[in-house]
């Protein structure tokens, strides 16, 4: 089975690492985890959205002896999970902010009596006046945090917006919305904790960034770095879900475990998990364009606010990845965009596959079919004519001198779809019987990595092994969880050090174990981490050829006889490398301008949608993914990211739908949240185009996110194109269809809405 | 044969889930059943669930739990044959059953032939729907040799997978099949 060393082992389907594991069922997530003398873990949280805690009562028909309480007095450090502003508690001590935030922990022997004894804790309250919408936040009807509900504001300016509008032949404004997603990873979320004075606190779960949760449990714990071990289980699905959030529940584990001198597991029921756990933001966007006659953008003015939650946590930076995506794929001479995350009464919404883009390019791609339709062009021409071109910058004045092209990708999508063909021919059927059909075009980008300087500050640090077999490990803290890091990176340091991929395995992430890469986020991976992989893998290398255990040009054999012999020599090898920040990369972060990203990866979607005026359902009948991603490193994986991605994007736009009540989901159930079954999904067409990145390993750029932010866009101008109403909110669900259709005599067409021509 | 596995389908998650109602005993009750071609004796409350069985009792933790309300089917196995979420089927009603869960269903070190097409196709992404997908594919292989697209897409129709957008499940049971056929 060995490959022989002159074969490409980057860009081949190599087999998944663990994949073995997961077919066969023996693959270990945290739930599956026994340990001696363990406790179950559960929590009693806040009914209330706002609110001071008076008392906490417990029913005498309970016997609360068999049971470890734990309540904010007994954490040991301080009580906050610390991210950004630590601003949250890890208990609710005194305040509540949020419905379903902790307040009491409870553990016992026998999982099956918690359920009982949580509704036993009675949390006694007098309630505050909460606020539940973006609007109310605005308009300071309370103030629930900081001094005027704003957990961020930035600003970004471009040349001289204000003297635009003079110069415009139309002016196109609209106001764009799209509601919270639930992850629904199938795995909801867990961890075990187990305690031991003299090693520290050790959790295992199900997570994405080791060294996050490693830092909540320093602060919360108040234990040094080495007494605080963080394992990450194989992990069901997370996709933003698990990136800050089993800080909490490792907290939480924690605490009970501290307190008990018992191992404790806390694994979440789906309810508890969808009430309480973070969704994407719900987000509000304003646009205002100046055009020419010729569909040419002037400038404009961007308007975008979402919706925090109650707490701070990662909202600022999801801010920052909607702002500067705001302007899509397009030149704009100038813009404003001003943006800001604001309070609400709800669970903090947090990280979710695309990080604000999705919100942003949604209100970005609604507009440039307004715009197309106020001018009288076509989407597709629209989008052609205003497309950033190499030497053109961005938003942020970055400026593009990657060999982009998105005409060609353009042009791969519409005749992949057949758009012209289709568009004639339902031309022709829409005018009769109960389907229409249309056309929808979303044209994107999506930058890899942290924003700005972050991956300068998160300094990541990367490491591979020899072993004294004379095989290979390579130590990230990057996760797996379905999207094949394990198998990407080993590729990597295989086709870098000219050995058989076999040859290559992976540590289990073990902040004991591994140095840290930073978290396993913001589709940095294949780049930022896969270009450390291969520095380390050459660093390695150099240690074998230097002292001459291994000639220039090798076999497998050779490179395992060489690390067996430096083992036995010096005990170990290991060679690290820690990033870099490219040159010419240049970030202010005050006024928001340079170089955003080291790479965008550019896409095209088209969706072909029927809409069913019988029952007003809207279903993706086809769909066509193009996508420019630098380099593919593996094609079955790549594949599935780009269709697992769209799938999410369909449910974004057409299915899912969190039902609020004073701030608490009412439908968190896999029963009336609805995400996309097999019955659902279009025939996919995946087509990618690779132009490398400098930037990446082997020209790799991130693709995790990407395929999240065109889906919905393209599916609404699509249903927009059948029925020739505007539709600006999602989800898009029959009964929103069936208001706008039967109350269609009043708005009529499209542009109608739009600004008139001046 | 379609509407034969619709209904099944249906009963799958109503037939089971009108079990529960019936009385508890407070007592554990010693239950016998085949698991994987072996008998196991299980001592469990007759309306404790059966995934909490296999998992915690018998170690079988391949058996996913995703929702706990019959609708993702990662607690999918095959009870008599009979594809059912074991998060709904109380362990009373397995008595005497003969069970098969993904921990069945390879042969030594030779992966079935689902699970050997799943690792090719990249049908499996986080891994946690898979077990349950995998049975529920079996299910439909056994019944349905050579099954359409529309066949495929309504045998899985209990089990959700966030992950792969299903198209590369659908490609992994037709090779599956495809394979099944060439031996």
């Amino acid at each position: 089975m060995a490959r022989s060393p002159e074969k490409k082992i980057v860009g081949t389907a190599v087999p998944r690492k663990e994949g073995r594991d997961k077919v066969t069922g023996a693959a270990q997530y945290v739930d599956d985890m026994r340990l001696p003398g363990m406790l179950h873990g559960a929590t009693v949280r806040s009914k209330i959205a706002r609110g001071r805690i008076k008392g906490i009562s417990f029913d005498p028909a309970i016997n609360w002896n068999e049971f470890v309480i734990a309540t904010a007095k007994d954490i040991p450090g301080h009580n906050c999970i610390s991210l950004i502003l630590d601003d949250q508690p890890c208990l609710a001590d005194g305040m509540i902010n949020h419905p379903e935030e902790p307040i009491l922990l409870l553990a016992h022997p026998d999982k099956h009596a918690l359920a009982k004894a949580v509704e036993a804790v009675t949390i006694e309250s007098d309630p505050l006046p909460a606020i539940f919408s973006i609007d109310e936040s605005e308009r300071k009807t309370e103030v629930i945090w900081g001094t005027d509900n704003i957990f961020k504001s930035l600003l970004i300016e471009k040349g001289n917006v204000g003297q635009v509008w003079a110069k415009a032949d139309f002016i196109v404004e609209a106001e764009y919305h799209t509601g919270a997603q639930e992850q629904l990873y199938i795995e909801n979320n867990g961890m075990v904790a187990a305690y031991d004075p003299s090693a520290g606190i050790t959790v295992w779960g199900s997570l994405q960034c080791p060294y996050y949760v490693h830092k909540a449990l320093m602060k919360l714990c108040g234990l040094p770095e080495e007494k605080v071990r963080v394992v990450q289980m194989e992990t069901g699905g997370a996709f933003g879900g698990k990136e800050e959030y089993p800080s909490m529940i490792a907290g939480h584990a924690a605490i009970l475990a501290m307190k008990s001198r018992r191992p404790v597991k806390i694994v979440y029921g789906r309810l508890e998990d969808m009430a309480a756990t973070t969704k994407r933001h719900p987000s509000r966007t304003r646009h205002r364009s100046a055009v020419d006659k010729n569909g040419k953008i002037l400038g404009g003015e961007i308007d975008l606010t979402i919706d925090g939650g109650a707490y701070a946590t990662l909202s600022s930076v999801v801010l920052s990845r909607a702002t500067i995506h705001a302007g899509g794929p397009y030149f704009w001479p100038c813009v404003r965009v001003r943006s800001k995350a604001v309070a609400t009464s709800a669970p903090p919404h947090g990280a979710f596959r695309g990080f604000g883009a999705p919100q942003s390019l949604f209100a970005m791609e609604r507009h440039m079919d307004r715009i197309a339709g106020v001018v009288g062009l076509l989407p597709d021409e629209i989008r052609r004519r205003n497309f950033l071109r190499p030497g053109q910058t961005t938003i942020t004045e970055q400026e593009i001198r990657e060999p982009i092209d998105l005409p060609k990708l353009l042009d791969k999508a519409l005749v992949h779809s057949g758009y012209y063909e289709k568009k004639a021919r339902f031309a022709q059927t829409n005018n009769s019987g109960s389907i229409r059909r249309g056309m929808g075009i979303a044209s994107f980008l999506h930058g890899a990595g942290f924003t700005g300087s972050g991956e300068r500050y998160l300094s990541s640090l990367v490491g591979i092994e020899g072993t004294a077999d004379g095989n290979v490990r390579v130590l990230v803290s990057s996760a797996e969880f379905g999207q094949g890091t394990n198998t990407v990176l080993c590729q990597i340091a295989a086709e870098a050090l000219r050995i058989p991929y076999e040859s290559v395995s992976i540590a289990q992430p073990d902040t004991t174990v591994v140095p840290n890469s930073g978290p396993t986020v913001a589709s940095r991976t294949a780049m930022v981490i896969g270009t450390l992989v291969r520095s380390a893998a050459i660093g390695l290398l150099q240690s074998l050829q230097v002292p001459d255990l291994l000639p220039e040009n090798y076999t497998p054999e050779q490179f395992a006889e060489a690390c067996h012999k430096h083992i036995t020599q010096n005990g170990v090898l290991r060679s690290l490398a820690r990033y870099e920040s490219p040159e010419g990369i240049y970030w202010d972060d005050a006024k928001y301008k340079g170089e955003a990203y080291a790479a965008f990866a550019w896409a095209v979607y088209v969706a072909d949608v029927s809409v069913d005026l019988s029952t007003y359902a809207a279903k993706v009948e086809d769909f066509v993914a193009v996508q420019e991603i630098g380099k593919m490193i593996h094609p079955i994986l790549a594949k599935g990211q780009i269709i697992g991605g769209v799938a999410q994007g369909i449910g974004f736009a057409l299915y899912e739908k969190v039902l609020w009540q004073n701030g608490r989901m009412l439908n968190g159930q896999m029963t009336n949240y609805i995400m996309p079954a097999s019955c659902d999904l279009p025939p996919i067409h995946v087509i990618f185009e690779e132009l490398g990145n400098r930037h990446g390993a082997y020209g790799a750029k991130g693709i995790g996110e990407l395929p999240m932010d065109g889906p919905a866009p393209a599916i609404v101008n699509a249903v927009v194109d059948a029925l020739g109403l505007p539709f600006d909110s999602i989800p898009l669900l029959p009964e929103d269809i069936l208001e706008a259709w039967t109350s269609r005599s009043a708005s009529r067409r499209e542009p109608a809405r739009s600004g008139a021509p001046r | 044969m379609d509407l034969a596995l619709r209904l099944e389908a249906r009963t799958r998650t109503l037939g089971s889930a009108a079990l529960i109602s019936l009385p508890t005993s407070p007592a554990r009750q010693s239950i016998s059943l085949t698991v994987n071609g072996t008998p196991r004796t299980v001592l469990a409350f007759p309306m404790a669930r059966l995934l909490d069985a296999l998992r915690e009792e018998l170690g079988l933790t391949g058996t996913k739990e995703g929702c706990g309300e019959g609708e993702c089917g990662s607690c999918s196995i095959l009870l008599d044959g009979v594809l059912v979420n074991s998060c709904l089927v109380p362990v009373l009603q397995a008595n005497g059953a003969n069970i098969v869960t993904i921990e069945g269903l390879a042969n030594d070190q030779r992966l079935h032939s689902l699970q050997q097409a799943f690792l090719e196709c990249g049908a499996a992404q986080c891994g946690i729907c898979t077990p349950g997908m995998i049975l529920a594919a079996k299910y439909l292989l056994d019944k349905i040799s050579q099954p359409t697209l529309e066949q495929i897409r309504e045998g899985l129709s209990g089990n959700l997978c966030r992950c792969t957008g299903y198209l590369q499940i659908f490609e992994a049971i037709e090779k599956a099949a495809r394979k099944e056929a060439a031996e």
